[in-house]
């Protein structure tokens, strides 16, 4: 069904749908209204969900901790310094392999203290061993909260997935969001089958424990193991989705008439609405630029990404976060991609912080700036200097 | 009520729930506090565990002292964890997912309640998740390294509050953590010692008669941060108690009960002597001075728990 919706709004939609076993969250703007609606759920019996409205971020992901290990589907929601206050127990999530479904609206980290959008808030949280999705649009945050959750609880993954939606620019704003029914969403995520349940007391499991240097290192590999199976995972529950909801998704990213396309702009997020707009007014003028998307942000699919580049003479990498003293994190990413053999020019933009408007002409700009750019070169996009 | 005849027939039947082989110092005073409360739950028990000792020496991977479902997640929130257990119990119980009454326990130090678990114990006790809370307060960090923490007494030696030629060890007195859970109104507070046993298994099975958070604040002995000798946890425990620094009792739905109270109230120094920490402040006056000022301290707050017991006992 179609309807004119906030982001929060669709996230919420996809979390009563699915009906995790158990909410622990903590409010923060620009996060807070899918708690709310969350509560309103609960309150008014649309749900049968424990919600845990804890003191802190740090507890809400500490009590998804023990609501997961205890074997309860669980999901939360943050932003910002609330994320920064999970990132300890975020790691250990993922540590323990539990399948925590997060929405994350995006919004810079302090300081200075600001509530608007930017990414440095999941970029503070790109080692801790969570999947991370970008979503474009509502439409897409409710679609990838319903398949981060087959994603996160596929048996060879079982790690903790955030979806990225941009702060304000999604969450705030109302847009059409098809949703699907109630029974097909269900269905969809199945019943949940936890390993290793604490509520197993026959089976007593011991969760959490001390590993030496004698076995950590084999632990964290394993950790791996679990990330290095997300892409086919991935591409597997986007094509089920995809047949179910009729809206295509295929791919870790999203390829905007990148085939032909000389320059090539790389964002992850809302921007990419706009610069879609921006290709489709320039291509019309007959000029060759396309838009890669990012989808999939961890792990990053370094050979598939570097493969839909390589033909680009020209590419700007944006980065919604700066990576101080280095280059961004998304540049790092694709262009470690090329080490070692050819590939087009690359240039870093860092844009939008802390809610700084990108407008169309700004994204003009960056195709413009292409022209003359020289790979390793970090500019900066909408910035007074 | 158990006595030493019950206690032993439950170390058999249940006392492998805490097992053997794990790496606890000799004469730790955890063990005998783990084993005793686990014992007198009836139910199957599922436990969340603060970073520290019991933690650390318990769970060395690939092996494992815990014969009950156990986690452990981080330093500071114990509480926080156990209340996600509980909450994903009651979830999967509405769902007749699990119907098997299942019981939550908290084992945290000091550290991990009075300092930085203190926010996230707070908050679970407020939504009233059906927990029991042990402290095991050794009165430092003992994991670490004897560093002091709010539940360490005023004149420790604690190596971040060391005797020195000026400060005669920490500046400062002690946090009351359990008035603090009092404050909280749970159906169930109480202070207990592993030099009283019975006493603390008295507790256990009065607070898992009511549902919701109780805490039960566990004198645990450390000889080695303590300084004092190996076969030495229950006897100081008990010097502790007996000198009313550490007076057992309880406040079950607001109404206070002083558990046990000492024929003869020892003076502090009884409890000071033996202990490597506290050498240095019978060698200068102003260790002196702190002596007398635990003392006064003692005295003081033991007049007020009695008048606490005597203002709530009309109430029950």
């Amino acid at each position: 069904m179609k309807k004119v919706m906030t982001g929060h709004k669709a996230v919420a939609e996809a979390m009563r749908q699915i009906e995790p076993d158990v909410v622990a969250v903590y409010p923060i703007t620009p996060q807070s209204e899918i708690a709310e609606y969350y509560a309103q759920y609960v309150a008014d019996g649309l749900v049968r969900t424990e919600l845990v409205p804890v003191e802190s971020e740090h507890s809400a992901m500490s009590a998804c901790v023990g609501a997961a290990a205890a074997g309860a589907r669980v999901i939360t929601a943050t932003a910002s310094q609330g994320l920064a206050l999970m990132v300890e127990i975020l790691y250990i999530a993922a540590s323990m392999r539990l399948p925590i479904v997060m929405a994350l609206a995006n919004r810079a980290l302090s300081g200075p203290i600001n509530i608007h959008c930017d990414h440095s808030d999941a970029y503070l949280a790109r080692d801790s061993g969570a999947v991370q999705i970008f979503a474009e649009s509502a439409q897409e945050a409710y679609d990838y909260m319903v398949m981060a959750q087959r994603i996160a609880e596929h048996k060879d993954v079982r790690l903790p997935v955030i979806v990225n939606l941009d702060g304000f620019t999604l969450t705030h704003s109302s847009q059409v969001v098809e949703t699907l029914p109630d029974e097909r969403v269900k269905e969809f995520v199945g019943e949940y089958e936890p390993l290793y349940p604490l509520l197993d007391v026959d089976n007593p499991s011991t969760w959490g424990p001390f590993a030496m240097p004698d076995y950590y290192f084999e632990l964290k590999r394993a950790q791996q193991a679990g990330m290095e199976a997300v892409p086919e995972v991935f591409l597997s529950v986007q094509e089920e989705y995809s047949r179910l909801s009729g809206r295509p998704y295929k791919g870790f990213f999203e390829a905007y008439k990148l085939d032909d396309a000389e320059r090539v702009i790389v964002v992850m997020g809302s921007t990419a609405g706009t610069a879609k707009v921006v290709v489709d007014e320039l291509r019309a003028r007959g000029e060759r630029v396309g838009l890669l998307k990012v989808w999939l942000w961890r792990p990053f699919p370094r050979a598939e990404v570097a493969e839909a580049l390589s033909g680009a003479k020209a590419v700007a990498i944006m980065d919604r976060a700066l990576s101080f003293g280095n280059m961004g994190a998304l540049y790092l990413d694709i262009t470690s991609a090329f080490a070692g053999r050819e590939g087009p020019t690359f240039v870093n933009y860092i844009y939008g912080l802390g809610g700084r408007d990108v407008p169309a002409e700004h994204i003009a700009q960056v195709f413009e700036g292409l022209e003359d750019a020289v790979t390793g070169e970090l500019r900066y996009l909408g910035l007074r200097e | 009520m158990p006595n030493v005849k019950v206690l032993a027939q439950r170390q058999e039947q249940r006392g492998s729930r805490f097992t053997g082989g794990h790496s606890l110092c000799s004469g730790c005073a955890e063990p005998m506090i783990v084993r005793t409360v686990l014992n007198a739950i009836e139910d199957p028990v599922v436990v969340a565990n603060a970073t520290g000792c019991l933690e650390v020496a318990s769970s060395r991977y690939p092996t494992s002292a815990w014969n009950v479902p156990w986690i452990h997640s981080a330093f500071e929130n114990a509480a926080a964890t156990i209340a996600g257990v509980e909450a994903a119990y009651r979830a999967l119980s509405r769902k007749g997912k699990i119907t098997k009454r299942i019981r939550f326990v908290a084992f945290a130090g000091d550290g991990g309640t009075y300092d930085i678990g203190l926010q996230a114990l707070s908050g679970a006790l407020e939504r009233g998740h059906d927990f029991l809370y042990i402290v095991l307060n050794n009165e430092a960090y003992m994991n670490t390294g004897v560093q002091r923490s709010s539940a360490t007494p005023r004149g420790a030696n604690a190596t971040t509050s060391p005797a020195g030629s000026v400060i005669p060890g920490k500046p400062q007195d002690r946090k009351d953590l359990t008035e603090i859970v009092v404050a909280h109104r749970v159906p169930y507070v109480a202070q207990a010692s592993v030099s009283n046993l019975i006493d603390l298994a008295n507790k256990v099975e009065r607070a898992m008669k009511y549902e919701g958070p109780k805490l039960i604040n566990v004198y645990s002995t450390c000889p080695l941060g303590w300084r004092t000798p190996w076969d030495s946890a229950v006897r100081i425990a008990k010097l502790a108690v007996d000198t009313c620094y550490w007076p057992l009792y309880e406040v079950e739905e607001g109404v206070y009960r002083v558990t046990y109270k000492p024929k003869e109230k020892l003076p502090i120094e009884e409890w000071l002597k033996p202990q490597g920490r506290f050498r240095h402040l019978f060698k200068s006056e102003k260790g002196k001075a702190i002596i007398r000022e635990l003392q006064e301290a003692v005295d003081r707050h033991w007049e007020e728990l009695l008048m606490k017991e005597r203002c709530t006992q009309g109430k029950a």
